[in-house]
């Protein structure tokens, strides 16, 4: 028989523990195959969030550090000052890095620490049942906004590449959904992309990988898909929002 | 071996510098700012890393990191900025990784104030932060204690796999005192970091560095195994000084800088002939709770000395198991007690001038 597929070396056999339809599985096997085709999953130490995606450090198939809630981008600093030779990436949700760890995520980025951010945006806090995050759509009912978010009541939601976007330090800002497969190769383009400017240490890049939370929205993973691409796109436009210029 | 002069937050990163610490991760509060300054100058010198973090916060997150690669790390802060550290220390406690942790406290609740004080007792030994954990803690009287524990505090942080925190009032930060540098005074056989994240190179198993334990069962475990090693401190690290205890008739019990305000107390009520003894803790986790067993009979009473309103007097009550008196003298806020003034409670206490 011939083998037309392989799991990724980048991850374990550890079965995930992610709800059906979740798309964090694909954004692993994402950033996993991107460690295996530059050959550097031997000499990677990844930063597992607080989160849906805590489990992290089980999926990896290199060295692991789970981090306290938000503090993911401090936790890199400290990896990649002792090992600038290594690749280091971090992996948060928009609960950890949007909101409690807005300070740790702007200060990496503005010391252009040179590791790469995962960002993974799904306009909810899964883990802990469905709360509001930063990133929450307004209207978008939650535990903890049941009529829908508003604006009045909670500001707008936090458009975390555009902030990025603002600092110098932050040489690679781009926005990505894995909503269905011609967007799910750009999104692994962006994050190889992403991981080759840290190689070539040209400084801090982030990749935000909008995502589905079919458990917490309330709706099949499929209308999920169709949710993301309809009222997550629209406020949070995909593209790139900076990239170092070639031969710099 | 030459004595340099140096002030105390200087020689302290001189210390951590000696004892192969090349990682550290600051942010500014008096009274310890020298202490980051001279990192941030001296680190380069022998390619070592200084980072100025966005917060505390952040600073002893960068130490969790960097302590999980195996490295000597260090960070120091003042009384509030322990306080934001707090989460930080539990996490690297529950994970099992080595650290120093360097207080030159000050006064508080809040932002209190920025002149010496003893009131972070509870947050040192007490935790701070959440769980079942512990801090092996140094508290120096010198500088010369200061830096001979910096330098032993790194060894004993790689043994036990634990942090440890140097404490020191505002004045062991702020003066000037001489020094030499020494190897430790406990020799200690170190075990290999292969736990470390330093990547597998394709050639083991992932190492992880974590402090999340979701199944009851294995978490109870994990607390287990660390109170073992906890145990094992309190049998092995307890360390303190014993001060003119023959025929006491108050045994005094202070610490850091108080205890040699103390000692003059002793000393000057010993040439009015007052016999007063001291106990010394040099470690305020593990306390010394044995050094109580050999207090004299001649004792009337246990007074504890503080920069505080009254914290480290829990343990002296705890050591003395309802046997004497425990009186309690103490001044807060940056005020720092007199040796007359510690006399005049002795005095007090056995019923006046003799």
């Amino acid at each position: 028989m011939t083998v037309v597929f392989e799991k990724t070396q980048g991850l374990t056999d550890k079965q995930f523990h992610y709800c059906p339809g979740c798309t964090h599985g694909v954004i692993h096997r994402l950033v996993a195959e991107v460690l295996e085709e530059l050959g550097v999953i031997g000499k990677t130490v990844g930063v597992a969030p607080v989160g849906c995606s805590v489990l992290a450090y089980d999926y990896f198939n290199c060295d692991m550090h789970e981090a306290s809630h938000g503090r993911a981008p401090a936790v890199a600093t400290g990896i990649k000052r002792v090992l600038p030779e290594h690749v280091v990436f971090t992996y948060q949700g928009d609960g950890d890095l949007a909101s409690i760890g807005t300070a740790e995520i702007i200060h990496a980025a503005h010391r252009s620490e040179k590791f790469t951010t995962i960002f993974v945006n799904n306009a909810i806090y899964g883990m802990t049942g469905g709360q509001m995050a930063p990133t929450t759509l307004i209207g978008q009912k939650t535990t903890t906004s049941q009529e829908g978010r508003k604006q009045e009541l909670t500001g707008m939601p936090l458009r975390i590449s555009e902030m990025m976007a603002t600092i110098d330090g932050a040489v690679f800002v781009e926005r990505v959904s894995v909503h269905d497969v011609p967007h799910i190769r750009k999104a692994k383009k962006a994050i190889k992309k992403a991981f080759e400017i840290q190689l070539e240490g040209k400084g801090f890049g982030i990749v935000e990988v909008l995502s589905t939370c079919p458990t917490n929205w309330g709706i099949t993973p499929v209308d999920s898909l169709k949710w993301l691409e309809e009222n997550m796109i629209p406020y949070y436009p995909l593209g790139n929002f900076r990239t170092p210029e070639e031969g710099k | 071996m030459t004595r340099i002069l140096m002030k105390g937050n200087e020689a302290i990163g001189a210390a951590a510098i000696k004892a192969g610490c090349r990682y550290f991760f600051g942010y500014p509060i008096t009274p310890q700012n020298e202490l980051p300054e001279f990192m941030s100058k001296e680190m380069p010198k022998v390619d070592g890393v200084y980072v100025q973090a966005e917060s505390e916060v952040a600073a002893i997150n960068m130490v969790y990191g960097a302590a999980g690669t195996g490295a000597r790390v260090m960070t120091s802060s003042s009384s509030p900025g322990i306080a934001l550290k707090q989460e930080g220390i539990t996490y690297i406690a529950g994970a099992e990784l080595p650290c120093v942790i360097v207080n030159i406290s000050r006064g508080g609740p809040g932002l209190g104030g920025i002149q010496p004080s003893q009131a972070d007792y509870f947050q040192s030994t007490r935790g701070g932060g959440n769980g079942d954990y512990r801090l092996l803690v140094y508290a120096p009287a010198s500088l010369q204690e200061a830096v001979d524990l910096v330098i032993e505090a790194f060894d004993a942080a790689d043994y036990y796999r634990n942090p440890v925190m140097v404490i020191g009032d505002g004045m062991i930060g702020q003066m000037m005192e001489p020094v030499e540098f020494r190897e430790p005074a406990t020799k200690r056989e170190l075990p290999t970091k292969d736990w470390a994240t330093t990547g597998t190179n394709s050639s083991r198993k992932p190492n992880i560095i974590n402090s999340l334990a979701l199944d009851p069962e294995e978490l109870e475990k994990h607390n287990i195994k660390l109170d073992k090693k906890y145990k094992e401190m309190e049998e092995k690290e307890v360390r303190y000084e014993m001060y003119k205890m023959e025929d006491a008739e108050v045994v005094m019990v202070a610490y850091g800088t108080t205890a040699r305000i103390a000692k003059n107390a002793v000393d000057a009520l010993e040439k009015e002939g007052i016999k007063v003894g001291l106990i010394r803790p040099i470690t305020l986790w593990p306390f010394p709770y044995k050094a109580f067993k050999e207090i004299p009979a001649t004792a009337k009473a246990l007074l504890s000395v503080e920069m505080s309103m009254g914290q480290m007097i829990d343990d002296v009550k705890i050591a003395n198991e309802g046997r004497l008196p425990v009186e309690f003298y103490g001044r807060a806020g940056g005020m720092i007690p007199t040796p007359e003034a510690i006399a005049a409670k002795v005095k007090d206490i056995l019923g006046g001038a003799k």
